[in-house]
């Protein structure tokens, strides 16, 4: 049996870093060294400073791009820092159709920083492609999908859009945060490069930060170690090193996280407090065929809405088991409260629009047992009954 | 008001309440629980603020007399988060004396979004003030220049720079703020490459940023975690490690390098050696380019590598490593010419040091002369 020819699982824990060749070592050594020994000083050694290559980064580039289907992979210190270098391959004058439920960070960057470099944009919904196909512009070089969004979960057809996306002869991004390799391959779906908050599910433990980029056509990826070493918001070796031990149990928690999430999401539909669940697992959602179609599996993330504000306010106070902290993609559950958290750099109308309202909450559900957490929601939420009933 | 060595030897140290611990935890968690909504305990999400990496961020202001300081995950990486400042049409004026990868983010990156540099010599401080228009924003320099250690006047530069109400940005990473302090002189932002002499052991790549005045700083605070290239922070960790030893590693690098210079300055196969008279770096030209091989191959001490500002001596070729994004001749006439070399030079014993340039030397007559 050919090491192509392993299942995801396996590919994991066997892949071409599943030994060190010098010592044996089954953990790929860290290797601090900032600058590299040359004995020539015309032919430099593949190595020569840290910010260019660096072994331990590399054997993680090497992971993720084969876990992706990649022809090559880069690491970045943070996932903004992978979106931001990946877009820089646009120039001045140049546009890109996004998400219009895209991460608030990623929301920042594109009208903060990208519109001071001459970079356009247009917010669309992405799961309408009519509305996708008339934002295009003659200059349109970019669509940016993250799927499922965050935080309302919405699902895009991936193939779809980069159809339209090739048909224009624009570039399709992925932010395959959510989901992972393990349930998702863009790149197999037809999509240029795959972005990853590798501080998520990737790495798991709430204990790095990181980014990840994954292209699959080699001249593309040329251009974006070009930027990689020039902008220099590399990872760091320790943490790529803690990246790669993430990887190794990635199956196990998410299997685990995922059949927990849809309890949870099934608990949740069925109460009266809570208005909306948003969980692309539940046969509900609008876009459930998609997701079974592109992906194997829902993910381990869901958000809902309750009544109001103030039920929400109670019911955070009253919540033992999981953080309340921003993030996700972690072996506990979190939290978090998207209005003054994750999307706090959205102006509130556009917010709004969006379906962030002020009684919306995020959950990342961990690896606890899924009846502690539903019976800790559902102590809260009849906790929040007998208040309300006063 | 203690002295910098002090400083230097006691950053972070009782930082941490908790269990009196004198060295600062390196804090890995990358989400911090809120007691309830809205009670965030000023820690939120690591890539907006760890508290190892704050330790580092406030250590880098204070001994560069800022008002707030940034860690990188790079040097470069604080480069592009402080040319985040700017936007289209904005033109730069920098010294023509650059890194290579600065003068390469410049051209390759930034001309792309419609962001112009002008190079010019700062060291010649009239010269400035002839390439300032209306789209002028701000002034970079490095000084001493790499690879060319010549010095620039900031105190003269920010000067003009406050006439033009222009920000002044100075590369620090030569000096550190052990022998030179560009905002107490006038400018605005300094930065850094800590991976040199602040980390000061090859083992850490890190940058930082420190600046002056609330409105600059938040900016810099908008696109530090906007465009999230942030120093982690066990290579925070590391850089304050190295930061505690600053003061005594500076004082051997420039007890060496002073005993180098005086010995290249007499050697005969040495044309020019380049020393500004304070700090650890030099340059030095060979007599002939067709040395520089041989010089290389016979040195066993010394390492022939990129980077600088290490504990150990580490010699560099400009022309194909760090000048090589710079066309040759625009490269020949700044005068990093072919016959030049970079010179870190490290802490180990100066008699050791110059045994090695001798075998070097020696290898350059055995070989020109087989």
């Amino acid at each position: 049996m050919s090491h192509e020819e392993y299942s995801f699982e396996t590919k994991l824990l066997h892949n071409r870093h599943k030994f060190d060749k010098a010592t044996g070592a089954v953990s790929v050594p860290i290797q601090h060294a900032s600058t590299f020994h040359q004995s020539d000083i015309d032919q430099f050694g593949k190595f020569d400073y840290s910010r260019s290559l660096n072994p331990t980064r590399e054997a993680l580039e090497e992971i993720i791009a084969e876990l992706e289907g990649g022809t090559r992979g880069f690491a970045f210190a943070s996932g903004m820092a992978a979106i931001s270098t990946a877009f820089l391959l646009l120039s001045a004058g140049e546009h890109v159709v996004i998400t219009e439920d895209v991460y608030g960070g990623t929301f920042r960057l594109v009208t903060q920083v990208l519109t001071r470099l001459g970079i356009e944009h247009t917010f669309v919904d992405m799961t309408n492609l009519d509305e996708v196909k008339a934002a295009i512009k003659p200059n349109t070089k970019l669509f940016y999908v993250e799927t499922p969004s965050n935080p309302t979960l919405k699902v895009t057809d991936i193939k779809a859009i980069s159809e339209i996306a090739k048909e224009v002869g624009a570039l399709t991004f992925v932010d395959n945060t959510f989901l992972t390799p393990a349930l998702q391959r863009p790149l197999e779906l037809g999509a240029d490069i795959v972005l990853h908050s590798a501080t998520k599910f990737l790495a798991g433990h709430s204990d790095v930060l990181a980014g990840l980029a994954v292209v699959k056509d080699e001249e593309l990826a040329k251009r974006l170690y070009f930027l990689q070493n020039s902008f220099g918001a590399v990872l760091g070796v320790q943490d790529a090193w803690l990246v790669m031990r993430g990887i190794k149990t990635l199956n196990v928690r998410l299997e685990k996280s995922q059949s927990s999430a849809l309890k949870i999401a099934e608990f949740l539909n069925s109460h009266p407090l809570v208005n909306n669940v948003y969980y692309p697992g539940l046969k509900s959602h609008p876009q459930y065929q998609i997701q079974k179609d592109q992906a194997e599996g829902a993910g381990a993330v869901l958000s809902f809405e309750l009544k109001d504000e103030e039920t929400l306010r109670l019911f955070v106070s009253q919540v033992k088991i999981p953080v309340f902290a921003v993030s996700l993609g972690a072996v506990e559950s979190i939290l978090s409260y998207p209005k003054t958290m994750s999307h706090a750099a959205m102006p509130q109308e556009e917010r709004e629009q969006r379906g962030i309202t002020n009684s919306l909450l995020r959950l990342s559900v961990g690896l606890e047992n899924p009846d502690d957490l539903i019976k800790d929601f559902s102590e809260a939420l009849k906790f929040v009954e007998s208040k309300q009933l006063v | 008001m203690v002295k910098i060595d002090t400083k230097l030897a006691q950053i972070g140290n009782r930082s941490e309440t908790a269990t009196g611990t004198v060295n600062p935890p390196v804090y890995f968690s990358t989400a911090y629980r809120h007691a309830g909504i809205g009670q965030s305990t000023g820690f939120d999400y690591v890539r907006t603020g760890n508290p190892t990496r704050q330790i580092l961020e406030q250590a880098i202001a204070d001994l560069e007399g800022g008002d707030r300081g940034f860690a990188c995950s790079s040097g470069m990486a604080a480069i592009f988060t402080v040319l985040s400042l700017f936007q289209s049409g904005d033109e730069l004026i920098v010294c023509e004396d650059l890194y290579g990868g600065t003068y390469r983010l410049l051209e390759q990156g930034y001309k792309k979004w419609g962001l112009n540099a002008k190079y010019v010599n700062t060291c010649n401080v009239g010269e400035i003030e002839k390439h300032i228009t209306q789209n002028t924003k701000a002034i970079f320099l490095e000084t001493p220049t790499n690879p060319l250690m010549q010095e620039t006047d900031i105190a003269a530069v920010s000067e003009i720079a406050k006439k033009h109400n222009i920000l002044l940005i100075v590369d620090n990473t030569f000096y550190t703020p052990l022998l030179q302090q560009p905002i107490q002189e006038g400018a605005d932002i300094v930065i850094h490459s800590a991976t040199k002499y602040l980390g000061g052991h090859n083992d850490v790549l890190a940058g930082l940023i420190v600046a002056k005045g609330k409105e600059l700083c938040d900016a810099l605070f908008l696109y530090h975690n906007g465009t999230g290239g942030v120093l982690s922070p066990f290579d925070s960790w590391l850089v304050i490690r190295g930061m505690k030893t600053l003061s005594l590693r500076m004082q051997q690098h420039e007890k060496n390098a002073k005993v180098i210079v005086e010995y290249l300055s007499k050697h005969e196969d040495v044309t020019d050696v380049l020393y500004p008279g304070r700090g650890g770096m030099l340059s030095f030209r060979l007599k002939e380019e067709a040395w520089i091989n041989p010089f290389l191959q016979g040195l066993s001490l010394i390492s022939f590598a990129e980077s600088l500002g290490g504990v150990e001596s580490l010699i560099t070729y400009p022309a194909t490593q760090t000048h090589a994004d710079i066309p040759e001749e625009i490269r020949t006439a700044a005068g990093v010419d072919n016959r030049l070399l970079r010179f870190s030079v490290g802490i180990e014993d100066a008699e050791d040091l110059i045994a090695d340039l001798e075998k070097a030397f020696i290898n350059i007559k055995e070989r020109v002369n087989a």
